[in-house]
């Protein structure tokens, strides 16, 4: 009692997503003394969706990791905001979905709290969303490659996530689920979760991305508005991507 | 060799006709051990658990003598207990020596390793799939260990299992801490041993028919398992 007399009211949460003002400074990652990330400093606007592109073992999904806190890195920092707050919610699909061993319905049922499985209206709505409103009865590990992908994204709107990492989520989607997907994604950055999204493709990059960060083994080579990067003011190393050259 | 065929028949009457004997025999031998098999899960499964997830010093020591205890000869389990409930020893004062009880505990020490090294295993290696996707979700402590163990509920029914079966077939504990009393602490195997030797070869056999077919069945039970796994790919 005496405490809640003592210490005021925590602040609301500032409008406008401030805790999600994600940052990193010179971030480097070795993996038996070999750098596969090399003085990665970012700063990320919440209002944004990010792309980040490279090629094949470029570190996309290891500074994904970090950026998310599941890979303490070598060197350098991660900061959310600066409030005290603390990271907000996150959540994080990988290139490898990892499902329960349960249904589909209780893949999504898991994360949610007691109180909205009961009546399995928000599981099905989110089910929905991807989808996947015919598979509830599943088992889960039984469903198609891309449809696990969309399972996984479902489950990890499902802890309402502040902040949104996704690893190449579409990799394994047929086109309409792609767009299904990207329409999906856009929507949840516009209510205000910060969303990061790794791809390949450049196609899906012009669609999405706001700003796109490109990684080149290890380095960012680029961190540009979508208009100025794909409108030719890019490094060579992406302009080569972009153009379809084998970049190594 | 007539006598044996003898023995045979008379064997499958008694089994075909549900002697009362027998089926006493048979009935606190599944009690004692299926009582065994769930007092060692308890113990076991969460232990098997917390080895797989924690990293702590000494861990491969524990691991190793976790590892080695599945082999304990029975007849050892049986004079340690034995020694325990004795009059003279620490626990002769709870009376459970010569008791079901008493067979329960045995068996108890002698799966309970066997438990928690197999669980370890099948909840480490699910670990290393699930570890990094639980703590993205805000997972953690003992809702790791429940989530693996429910994930892991078809491979860690046949560890069970395991257990089951080497409780079952295992003679040198119960008769050192139960003595084969009749109506008392008669079980399968030690009724075997007796009647073998006092050459009541029917009622021998007509048990380890009955033992066979018990062992015939746990590993039924243990496939049909493993396939409704696979199925669902649960496994
Ligand atoms: N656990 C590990 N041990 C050793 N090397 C690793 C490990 N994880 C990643 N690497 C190396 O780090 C580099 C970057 O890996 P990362 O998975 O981040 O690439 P990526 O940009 O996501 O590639 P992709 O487009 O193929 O997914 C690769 O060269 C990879 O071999
Ligand atoms: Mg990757």
């Amino acid at each position: 009692m005496l405490r809640a007399v003592i210490d005021p009211p925590a602040p609301a949460a500032p409008e406008g997503a401030a805790s999600t003002r994600l940052r990193t400074r010179n971030i480097v990652l070795k993996i038996d003394g070999k750098s596969v990330l090399d003085g990665v400093t970012l700063d990320f606007d919440p209002d944004r969706l990010t792309v980040i592109m490279g090629p094949n073992g470029a570190g996309k999904s290891l500074l994904l990791r970090i950026l998310h806190g599941l890979l303490k890195p070598t060197g350098g920092e991660v900061s959310w905001g600066g409030g005290p707050a603390g990271p907000p919610r996150q959540a994080m699909v990988f290139q490898k979905p990892v499902l329960l061993r349960r249904s589909v319905a209780a893949n999504i049922d898991y994360v949610l709290p007691k109180s909205e499985c009961r009546d399995g209206e928000e599981c099905a709505g989110l089910l929905a969303r991807v989808g996947l409103a015919h598979k509830a009865r599943q088992a889960a590990r039984l469903l198609s490659g891309g449809e696990q992908q969309r399972l996984a994204l479902a489950r990890a709107l499902a802890t309402k996530p502040e902040a949104l990492f996704l690893d190449e989520p579409t990799a394994s989607l047929d086109p309409p689920s792609v767009l299904m997907i990207e329409q999906l994604v856009k929507e949840i950055q516009s209510t205000g979760t910060k969303v990061l999204f790794v791809t390949h493709d450049v196609a899906q990059a012009r669609r999405l991305a706001d700003d796109v960060v490109f990684l080149h083994r290890g380095c960012v080579t680029d961190h540009a508005p979508a208009a100025d990067f794909f409108g030719g003011a890019c490094s060579p190393v992406a302009a080569d991507f972009l153009a379809g050259k084998i970049v190594i | 060799m007539q006598d044996f065929a003898e023995a045979f028949t008379v064997a499958f009457g008694l089994v075909g006709a549900l002697d009362a004997d027998l089926v006493e025999i048979v009935v606190l031998s599944l009690r004692v051990s299926l009582a065994a098999m769930v007092v060692s899960c308890v113990i076991g499964l969460p232990l098997g658990g917390w080895l797989a997830i924690s990293r702590f010093r000494g861990r491969g020591v524990m691991l190793v003598v976790v590892n080695a205890l599945m082999g304990l000869p029975p007849v050892v389990v049986g004079l340690m207990v034995y020694l325990n409930f004795s009059r003279a020893g620490p626990f002769g004062w709870l009376g459970l020596l010569y008791t079901p009880t008493a067979m329960i505990v045995a068996q108890t020490i002698l799966i309970t390793p066997i438990i928690a090294a197999l669980s370890r295993q099948v909840l480490e290696d699910l670990n290393t799939e699930y570890a990094e996707q639980l703590r993205s979700l805000n997972v953690t402590g003992f809702r790791v260990v429940r989530t693996l163990v429910w994930d892991a509920r078809f491979p860690l029914l046949t560890v069970a299992l395991a257990g089951f079966g080497r409780a079952v077939a295992e003679v040198g504990a119960v008769i050192i801490v139960g003595g084969n009393i009749d109506h008392l602490t008669r079980v399968m195997t030690t009724a075997i041993a007796l009647e073998t030797s006092k050459g009541d070869l029917p009622m021998a056999l007509a048990l380890g028919i009955v033992l066979l077919l018990i062992a015939l069945g746990v590993n039924a039970l243990v496939m049909s398992l493993r396939a409704t796994a696979a199925r669902y790919a649960y496994a």
